[in-house]
């Protein structure tokens, strides 16, 4: 029997969808019991997501002004804390897992595993290394504490169960106030969120300028899709970073992906493999896109984005 | 700010295609072109900026590693970097047992700011960065997009996930470095001449008290499974029909 304690991110009252993706990789490690952890200044609304997560048999909150923010340095000791007495500690690849596992396995004087993509038993894990280019089989030793991030992309979510119980942890441990939150610039919209979309609509460098781009968002609000980009089309400055999909950007497996004007780089492809059905819309018949796409369009994305718009009505 | 260290890492260079090994024991290495960590190089970059504008008056670069990385060290200083240290070992060093020499290092020298890559893209794990400032007892600021001082403390802008966030944080502290913070000069000719008279000293890392972790055994190496070619359509009407037989529309 081996217990997990999973870091339960969060922002605007909402748990991250990557945290049921974590419950799910934990659930693979046979007679484990899992608990959600959710460090924030409000956090009823948050535990109760969390509680609501099949296989989830307990939720612990530490609910502290300090907490509002999501400063790795803030909440690393306090997580640490708790993890003492875990046999795993488990946090999602996003931005703030990356930034905030490490912190706590180095308090905890253990190495972490990044990218968890497949539990192969309780002691062996699959992770991807040189930007997805090889996939390795890492074994950690007995009684080593394994703390953890999950390649939110390689699993699904959990689903609903009746809630457990809700705890507030008594924290005891020491926070600095070194490190202070400023402030954080979202591009805002309406469109369903490029991580966690069933369908995603991605643009690349031949749309050619900012302006052009818009009609990929036409096109993806006529899906009802979240709308990507290539690096080459965020180094352009066609679209915010927060839409490059790729290593260096997000690596996201929704149930369609558009890819539109997207030659197909190697670090793109990356962040898309595991994606139910690829469609290339490129007029380079020789682009890599092509070698992974279920569906492959030779064509002017200028000429077939109008046609595809009208045949969707 | 008297000091700047700066970690960098040998790496395969990022234009070779990687290859794993036949018999799934490895990354097929040999004779391979090997370079400075390309974020490693950005945080460089950002050094020696911060360094020409007056706010820091010495750069040095430090890399753990085979006498190889030498080479990359040479490289740091050609770029402008004052002086390079080596932690040699023939070892491979987990991200953990690295930032530990690294805050050995940071105890000998009191640097004001620690930059690093915020990952290496050989094994892509995205830690030591974050492990030095734990350990150190110091702030992280990861994934740096911008990075301002002011005085004693440093406003620095991260790409995070919903898109870019300010945080402040007190110096000494350690930033790890995104793509986009900069775009690091080339070398000179005359600068590669002038960096072989710069100090590079070698210590063994072995001297430093540190364990090498073994925790973590990596017993196989295989490539990625590959999607396979679907099919080509000749128009969109074509597509529209496909994606509805898919039940994708």
């Amino acid at each position: 029997m081996s217990n997990i304690l999973i870091i339960g991110e969060h922002s605007e009252g909402s748990l991250n969808a990557a945290v049921a993706k974590c419950v799910a990789c934990a659930s693979s490690i046979s007679g484990a019991e899992i608990h959600v952890m959710v460090l924030g200044d409000d956090v009823a609304a948050i535990a109760a997501q969390a509680a609501a997560l099949e296989g989830v048999s307990k939720v612990l909150t530490v609910e502290a002004a300090h907490n509002a923010a999501p400063l790795a340095a803030v909440l690393a000791p306090q997580i640490a804390e708790l993890a003492a007495d875990y046999d795993y500690v488990f946090g999602p690849s996003t931005t703030f897992g990356k930034d905030l596992v490490p912190r706590v396995a180095a308090l905890l004087d253990v190495n972490q595993l990044s990218d968890i993509m497949d539990v192969v038993d309780a002691r062996t894990f699959k992770r991807p290394i040189y930007a997805g280019n090889a996939i390795t089989t890492v074994s950690v030793k007995p009684d080593y504490k394994v703390v953890a991030t999950v390649r939110a992309a390689s699993y699904k979510a959990v689903g609903d169960q009746t809630p457990a119980p809700v705890e507030a942890f008594a924290c005891t441990a020491e926070t600095p106030d070194h490190s202070r939150f400023v402030s954080v610039q979202t591009g805002s919209s309406d469109r369903p969120d490029l991580q966690t979309a069933p369908k995603v609509v991605s643009g690349g460098r031949a749309l050619g300028s900012e302006e052009n781009f818009k009609i990929i968002f036409d096109l993806a609000d006529k899906l009802g899709a979240g709308v990507g980009a290539s690096r080459a089309a965020v180094d352009a400055g066609y679209v915010p970073n927060e839409l490059q999909v790729g290593q260096t950007g997000k690596i996201i497996a929704p149930e369609l992906y558009i890819a539109i004007g997207i030659s197909g780089a190697i670090q793109h492809l990356t962040g898309i493999k595991d994606a139910g059905t690829i469609v290339a819309i490129n007029k380079d018949e020789d682009a890599p896109i092509f070698e992974v796409a279920d569906i492959g369009l030779v064509g002017d994305l200028f000429k077939v984005i109008p046609e595809l718009e009208a045949a969707l009505g | 700010m008297d000091k700047i260290l700066v970690g960098l890492k040998r790496v395969v260079d990022y234009n070779v295609r990687i290859r794993v090994k036949g018999d799934g024991s490895g990354i097929e290495t040999d004779g391979v072109k090997m370079s400075i960590n390309p974020f490693d190089e950005i945080a460089l970059e950002e050094a020696l900026r911060i360094k020409e504008r007056g706010e820091a008056s010495e750069v040095v670069v430090v890399s753990i590693g085979t006498s190889e990385s030498q080479q990359q060290l040479r490289t740091g200083l050609a770029m402008g970097a004052d002086r390079a240290i080596l932690l040699e070992t023939d070892s491979a060093v987990d991200p953990l047992s690295a930032a530990k020499a690294f805050v050995k290092l940071i105890e000998d020298e009191s640097p004001g700011l620690v930059i690093l890559g915020k990952q290496a893209i050989d094994n892509d794990n995205n830690q030591t960065g974050q492990m030095i400032a734990a350990l150190w007892q110091r702030p992280q600021a990861t994934f740096a997009s911008e990075v301002a001082l002011d005085g004693d403390t440093a406003k620095v802008t991260r790409e995070v996930d919903a898109g870019l966030e300010t945080i402040e944080v007190d110096l000494p502290a350690v930033v790890t470095v995104d793509l986009r913070l900069n775009e690091p000069r080339y070398v000179k000719l005359p600068d590669i001449m002038k960096a072989k008279k710069k100090p590079l000293d070698t210590k063994p890392f072995a001297e430093l008290g540190i364990a090498i972790d073994d925790a973590f055994t990596t017993t196989a190496y295989a490539p990625p499974e590959q999607r396979s070619k679907g099919i080509m359509v000749e128009d969109t009407a074509a597509l529209v029909s496909a994606l509805k037989d898919k039940g994708l529309l």
